[in-house]
């Protein structure tokens, strides 16, 4: 390691990039927020309007549902997938697995298919008529299964649609996880008789906190997100079933071009982020002297 | 140490089979003529192609390709190279408050792009205008925007990489009198190409997969990408399935290209290299 500012100029170029397209338009929204600017209206200049904005949003019903719906939806997809991707891992840890560069390679699959491709592909399962989904929901359940009329059916499609996106990804780095953890520990906890419960809330979960925390991490801040694949599925539809965060700053920012408003929410959204990320943080490393 | 058993074999095989069954059935009716598209049969019965005929034959689509593969090549190309600088910098060079700029890197990385629509939008439109050029609806203003997402990833991939070679090489070539251009260019690089491929490739990847900032930024064909088709496919006509699945596949078509090769490498670059995949 050479003592230098050498190494600054080896970082201006991509640093000077993330400014602008990074760092800049979050300053911008910061500024507009405080207006009132709608170049539709009588005056389309930037009127000051203080605390204004954020005063309606925090009483603004459509805004406050698609928040809570999209908490829900992130709740559920990370809950499910952390599970299922857990007890998957472990079924397919063994070191002989038959085939594990193409196990890995099928796995990939989800995670690189773009998001607009994955929600046209969920859509050609559902179309009644053509749809696989409804069909065999019929056959098999009895259940009219139609998401572009019924909330539910629409709502937890999208959540399936996630679940199938994203537990490989899971699944795949619980098993790297898993693969680096020391083997002594758990020898140490067998002869010990600690019970398969036991050894996996004292030893295992210990130990694989990091990772858990993580993968953890990275899929709270993209189910938070989501946007491109939902689109593509429901269009936020049926009425506002599965109208998520980022999908409702988006079709409703642009059509109205009511700047002041939507800088303001977006700017309570990336909020909201950012102490959700910060309480799992707190979370996940607080509770690691009780289990040591 | 175990051996896989059959309950596990059966749950291996169950599970490949959930993965890949959704790509499946989009090729399926890709491959379907209108007629046929209501059977429920998981076999290709025959070889369509007129789906996939109609959707290159579309000069507005060809033209959607052009463009994601001028906007993924040139954001790839750009975000290796000022991400290989950064990486060598990161790597060999204490820098003051280097922590705090990798963290910050971090927060471009996840922040919800729908946040940053709006003041990207206005920017594009009313500050970044320079005469009669405005970064609005050029590809330019794609490539310098996607590497907001592909910048911190390529620097964190290949910081890791150089990590990984013994820095007693750069020494013993310093006192050998080289300069750090031929360290970086004559040393580091050849050992780093594997990892800028992989870099290259999962950046290029990503560009080419991004939808939101392309329908939000562009409105015309001199710049729209080929996830933008797909999406207004659907709104235009909303009923052709088959050639809605073709375009799908064929948007697709990159990531299999690919995915034989970057899957050893997928988990660590998106974990943040906390984890070796």
């Amino acid at each position: 390691m050479r003592q230098s500012n050498v190494g600054w100029l080896f970082l201006a170029p991509a640093s000077l990039i993330l400014f602008v397209v990074g760092f800049v338009p979050f300053l911008y929204i910061l500024y507009v927020g405080f207006f009132d600017w709608n170049t539709n209206a009588v005056d389309p200049g930037l009127r000051w309007a203080g605390l204004q904005n954020y005063r309606s949003l925090v009483f603004d019903p459509t805004f406050l549902n698609s928040l809570t719906r999209t908490l829900v939806f992130a709740f559920i997809v990370v809950v499910s997938e952390l599970l299922l991707g857990y007890v998957l891992a472990r079924a397919l840890m063994a070191d002989r697995l038959p085939g594990r560069q193409f196990f890995r390679t099928i796995h990939t699959l989800p995670i690189v298919v773009a998001p607009i491709a994955v929600g046209a592909t969920w859509r050609l399962l559902c179309v009644p008529g053509l749809g696989i989904l409804p069909h065999y929901m019929k056959l098999w359940f009895g259940i009219d299964y139609n998401i572009s009329t019924n909330a539910y059916h629409a709502f937890g499609t999208a959540i399936l649609m996630d679940i199938w996106h994203w537990t490989p990804f899971v699944t795949l780095s619980l098993m790297a996880g898993l693969t680096a953890l020391p083997k002594e520990p758990l020898e140490q906890a067998q002869i010990d008789g600690g019970n398969k419960l036991q050894i996996f809330w004292y030893v295992i979960v210990p130990m694989l906190k990091p990772v858990l925390l993580t993968t953890v991490f990275i899929r709270l801040m993209d189910a938070l997100r989501s946007v491109d694949e939902i689109w593509m599925l429901t269009k936020g539809g049926p009425a506002e079933a599965t109208r998520f965060i980022g999908l409702h700053i988006w079709i409703n920012v642009f059509p109205k071009t009511d700047y002041g408003y939507g800088a303001a929410m977006s700017l309570l959204t990336l909020y909201v982020t950012i102490v959700l990320s910060w309480l799992l943080f707190v979370a996940m490393t607080g509770r690691k002297g009780g289990a040591q | 140490m175990r051996r896989l058993g059959l309950g596990s074999t059966l749950l291996w095989i169950g599970l490949s089979i959930l993965t890949l069954l959704p790509v499946w059935w989009m090729l399926v009716v890709s491959m379907r003529p209108r007629v046929k598209l209501y059977s429920k049969s998981f076999v290709i019965d025959d070889f369509y192609w007129d789906n996939f005929r109609a959707v290159l034959g579309n000069s507005t689509f060809l033209h959607y390709l052009w463009n994601s593969m001028i906007v993924a090549t040139s954001n790839a190309a750009l975000v290796c190279t000022l991400g290989l600088l950064a990486a060598f910098g990161l790597s060999r060079y204490k820098i003051a408050g280097g922590d705090n700029v990798f963290f910050w890197l971090i927060t471009n990385r996840m922040a919800p792009p729908a946040v940053f629509l709006l003041p990207l939008f206005l920017l594009f439109t009313k500050w970044f205008v320079f005469g009669d050029f405005m970064l609005f609806d050029t590809k330019i203003g794609l490539i310098l925007l996607y590497c907001v997402f592909n910048l911190p990833f390529a620097i964190w991939l290949l910081k890791g990489m150089l990590d990984g070679i013994p820095p007693e090489l750069d020494e013993a070539a310093r006192v050998d009198g080289a300069t750090t251009s031929q360290i970086l260019f004559q040393l580091i690089l050849p050992l780093a190409r594997p990892g800028l491929a992989v870099t290259f490739i999962l950046t290029w990847i990503f560009a080419w997969n991004e939808y939101l900032f392309a329908a939000t930024l562009t409105s015309s064909s001199s710049a729209r990408t080929v996830t933008t088709a797909l999406a207004e496919y659907v709104s235009v006509t909303g009923t052709n399935w088959g050639e809605m699945a073709a375009m799908a596949f064929l948007t697709t078509l990159p990531a299999l290209i690919v995915l034989g090769f970057v899957q050893k490498h997928i988990v660590t670059g998106l974990t943040f290299g906390a984890l070796k995949g």
